[in-house]
């Protein structure tokens, strides 16, 4: 199936992507939400490194900008996937949602509106066993904002590998927040995955 | 052994639809509906038809391949698509109630599958009309959301979601 990946840049949207890929579905485009509200429920921010992810995966990209206001940024996520249907005929799309009914049930309804499949290959997936699957399938990301009691400033800009995970998780399990970040606790950026296609491993 | 059927029709959707059911139960199966043998009807303790995206709706075509529904004697929990098929071969028919997300539902007789929920996850562009025997154990403002009939439950909601008790009561005191 032609498929469009809701795509922040972050670690879940691009192993749902990755995910897609692998039970054979074609990815055809990311469309990206460029959120002017940095406190959005819907939308990942920052997104700044997301043009540089997709060339790296060779992608292109759908980059709609959304003041972020609560319910009109739904009409500008449907006119993003409008867009990527009318230029790549995208027959479905596949998001990172892992535990947010508010976002996943807002995105299924822009779908079942525009007769798309809707795959949430992530949905309710056990935080750790999808920290650990990232891990072993050679994802490295990056923490780029912190907002959690026992992830102090120190760890922005550090990379998430088979190394610093397991002091992640322990700091969860001390300071009792989810060590994937489903809450906002953190942003992540991919810094390396088995998509890109200038496997150097940066 | 639960056995989960799959009435989806893209292995993507088992991700979504099957795991976060297999991830709550100690021991279980899953095999697709296409795939379903007698032997795997047998060997089943109980069976959980589980549900699937909104657009999918090839499980409707096949409705043939449920007909054992019917005269099955062990415990069955139909999920969404599940209680569709479950009504379906009953008898009942699809009614058009389209509910997707939070969605209130009322508790209307006491059961040991649900109890006490008041909001739960929707996922579904029909509901169904009430078999004849069933009990109506809840509604929504649009929809029927939970029947039974002995030992067979169907729920329109997803428990997977929200709700996980539903599954383990499933499990546990079925």
């Amino acid at each position: 199936m032609r498929l469009a990946s809701l795509f922040s840049g972050g670690k879940d949207s691009t192993y749902a992507l990755y995910l897609a890929k692998k039970f054979d579905h074609q990815i055809v485009c990311l469309i990206t939400m460029d959120s002017k509200n940095k406190d959005s429920y819907m939308f990942h921010t920052p997104i700044d490194k997301v043009d540089e992810i997709a060339k790296k995966m060779n992608l292109p990209l759908i980059k709609f900008s959304t003041a972020g206001e609560k319910e009109k940024e739904l009409a500008d996520l449907k006119r993003a996937i409008k867009a990527a249907i009318e230029k790549y005929q995208v027959e479905g799309i596949v998001t990172g949602a892992v535990a947010s009914t508010y976002q996943a049930s807002r995105i299924q309804k822009i779908c079942n509106e525009l007769d798309l499949y809707c795959f949430n290959p992530l949905w309710q997936k056990n935080q750790i066993e999808l920290l650990n699957e990232l891990v072993a399938n050679h994802f490295r990301f990056k923490i780029i904002k912190v907002a959690t009691d026992g992830l102090d400033d120190s760890w922005i800009g550090r990379v998430i590998d088979k190394e610093s995970l397991p002091k992640l998780i322990e700091l969860s399990k001390k300071y009792g927040f989810n060590p994937a970040f489903e809450g906002g606790e953190a942003e992540t950026e991919i810094v390396y995955c088995p998509l890109f296609k200038d496997d150097s491993n940066n | 052994m639960i056995l989960i059927i799959n009435v989806s029709k893209d292995r993507l959707h088992d991700l979504e639809f099957i795991k976060p059911i297999t991830d709550l139960l100690k021991k279980s199966k899953v095999i697709h509906y296409k795939d379903l043998k007698q032997k795997d009807l047998d060997s089943a303790e109980k069976i959980i038809i589980a549900g699937t995206s909104l657009k999918d709706d090839e499980y409707l075509k096949d409705l043939e391949k449920f007909s054992w529904i019917k005269d099955y004697k062990k415990p069955i929990l139909g999920i969404c698509a599940g209680m569709q098929i479950l009504a379906l071969a009953n008898g009942s028919r699809l009614k058009k109630a389209k509910e997707i997300g939070q969605t209130e539902i009322k508790i209307l007789k006491e059961n040991k599958l649900i109890k006490d929920i008041t909001k739960v996850y929707s996922l579904h562009q029909f509901s169904v009309t009430l078999p004849g025997g069933f009990d109506l154990l809840a509604e929504s403002s649009k929809s029927i959301q939970a029947i039974k009939i002995n030992n067979h439950y169907g729920v329109l909601f997803h428990p997977e979601v929200f709700n996980k008790e539903v599954i383990e009561n499933f499990a546990k005191h079925i």
